[in-house]
């Protein structure tokens, strides 16, 4: 689903590549944690894959496709197959709950009554039914996050890119959020996740990325936290 | 779907700008407004010259008493001497550039002087022999004044020969000045107008820059990220195209048809209708000025 072929970000002549000669594969349906102290490459590989930025040397594929062959009309396109969660949820403030997740169905040209149907259904998935109508300042920070979360995969991505989704958030909240990623995972969606935590990463078991300074130094089925902890923290 | 959701971003952006957007409305009035003006004093200077130019004549003075160019050294014209001249219009050399010509004898001179100045007392103390008779002359080309001018002034018994479209052209000069004057304002206007646009266009672009980021990242195409803003500039400036219609429209009605055609009734003035012919060129001009403007702030300002 995604893939990574000798990738090399340069920002800055000057200072060492944000992404070293990286090359690493994501299977459909795959459930991974990008882990690493903050600096070594976890944002510059979200961005990578959302053609926000381009790889200086190497090739990024996602679904298939070359991104650096993806004509600017046609990234819209690529990133609609792409959800993506942040740290801070950026929700729009002054639209309800219901709105905030109908607006990316609406950008995009979706039908009213196809939104209608939609946006209870996935508030439903997030665990908000009930919700709609609240103003996203009224929501807890796990409750927003939510929201984020049901915006992303409105429109049925086959990728949900997630960067530190837990990073502003109590260990209890975080639980449930991952709880909303699994389900969503179970239902074929590739999740990548790039986190600090390492209680949720120990806890879940899954694949584990390890970057650091921009190189991956572990890629392990099934990891933990491990080598980063402490660094991270 | 999408339709109503651009219209509903604009909305929105319109209200949230309502300052900017009123400054924008107003620069391009005005600025709009004088391009007009201009527009409007060439067709008044064209409906002239078409008005005129049918009517105007070169006039063949001929002497009288009191003449002291060296034509009349034989005092006032005798009657060989305006058989003579007639007979010069009749000439094969003359016809092929005189349309039409007619004699205007004294008493029909002090006639049309005393319509013309029909309100003064300078009337009472003119007498029909002060005045000169004369060979009133149209030509079939204006412009070949020239000629005539040369084969009869040095004809004995003529005093002068004037080309009465001269005084014309110095009334054209001075209103082709005013829309020279009036285009240059407008030039400077419409930089304004452009940069306010741009300024409006770029701080509503940050003030929903929440809105523009997870429309990319949603994968919003760049039309419905970018048409709201640029429809935004454009239909402010047609506000003002607009009104700067309407304004032009009230000037031709109530100053130039109330009022000028009413005090100079023998002027040929332009009407309302004329601005029907300016107003969608000023709409035209005003949408693709903003239009432009916006497009080229939002590809500096928001990234796609």
């Amino acid at each position: 689903m995604i893939r990574f072929d000798n990738v090399t970000k340069v920002y800055d002549q000057n200072s060492r590549p944000a992404l070293d000669r990286v090359s690493l594969e994501v299977d459909r349906g795959d459930f991974v944690f990008l882990v690493g102290p903050s600096g070594s490459g976890k944002s510059t590989f979200i961005r990578l894959v959302l053609k926000e930025d381009r790889a200086t040397r190497g090739s990024v594929y996602v679904a298939g496709q070359n991104v650096a062959n993806i004509p600017s009309w046609r990234v819209p396109k690529l990133r609609r197959g792409i959800g993506v969660v942040f740290q801070d949820f950026r929700l729009l403030p002054n639209k309800t709950v219901a709105a905030n997740v109908a607006f990316a169905m609406q950008v995009i040209g979706k039908s009213r009554a196809v939104i209608r149907e939609t946006v209870p259904e996935v508030l439903k998935t997030v665990g908000l039914d009930g919700k709609d109508h609240r103003m996203p300042h009224e929501l807890s920070g796990g409750e927003q996050q939510r929201v984020a979360i049901a915006r992303a995969v409105v429109n049925k991505p086959g990728i949900l890119l997630a960067d530190e989704p837990t990073g502003n958030l109590d260990p209890a909240t975080s639980m449930g959020i991952m709880k909303v990623l699994d389900r969503i995972n179970q239902n074929g969606t590739t999740v990548v996740m790039a986190t600090h935590d390492n209680v949720i990463v120990n806890d879940w078991r899954k694949r584990v990325i390890e970057l650091k300074d921009g190189r991956v130094v572990r890629d392990e089925a099934e990891g933990i936290y491990a080598g980063a902890q402490g660094e991270a923290k | 779907m999408r339709l109503a959701f651009i219209l509903g971003e604009i909305g929105s952006g319109l209200r949230r700008n309502l300052a900017m957007v009123t400054s924008v409305i107003l620069v391009t009035f005005i600025s709009l407004t004088f391009v007009g003006a201009a527009g409007m004093l060439q067709l008044q200077i064209n409906q002239m010259k078409g008005f005129w130019y049918d009517k105007v004549q070169v006039a063949v003075f001929l002497c009288v008493d009191t003449s002291t160019a060296a034509t009349c050294a034989s005092g006032p014209v005798t009657d060989e001497q305006r058989t003579e001249i007639e007979s010069t219009l009749k000439s094969p050399a003359v016809t092929q550039y005189v349309d039409s010509y007619v004699y205007e004898s004294q008493d029909d001179a002090l006639g049309h002087f005393k319509e013309q100045f029909a309100n003064s007392p300078i009337v009472d103390s003119v007498t029909a022999d002060q005045l000169p008779e004369s060979f009133r002359v149209s030509l079939v080309d204006p412009e070949k004044y020239e000629v005539i001018n040369e084969i009869f002034s040095s004809l004995p018994g003529v005093e002068v020969v004037v080309d009465q479209r001269e005084i014309l052209e110095r009334v054209f000069n001075v209103m082709n000045a005013a829309s020279l004057v009036a285009v240059g304002i407008a030039a400077i206007m419409i930089v304004c107008a452009i940069l306010l646009i741009a300024t409006t266009i770029r701080l509503s672009a940050f003030s929903r820059r929440r809105e523009t980021g997870i429309m990319r990242l949603v994968g919003a195409s760049k039309a419905v990220i970018q048409l709201p803003f640029i429809l935004e500039g454009v239909i402010a400036a047609v506000i003002g195209a607009v009104l700067a219609s309407v304004t032009l429209w009230a000037v031709a009605r109530f100053f130039i048809g109330d009022w000028l055609a009413r005090e100079y009734p023998d002027t040929a003035f332009i009407s309302e209708s004329s601005v029907l012919l300016i107003a969608p060129m000023l709409i035209l001009l005003g949408a693709v000025l903003a239009g432009v403007s916006s497009l080229l702030t939002l590809r500096r300002y928001l990234k796609v």
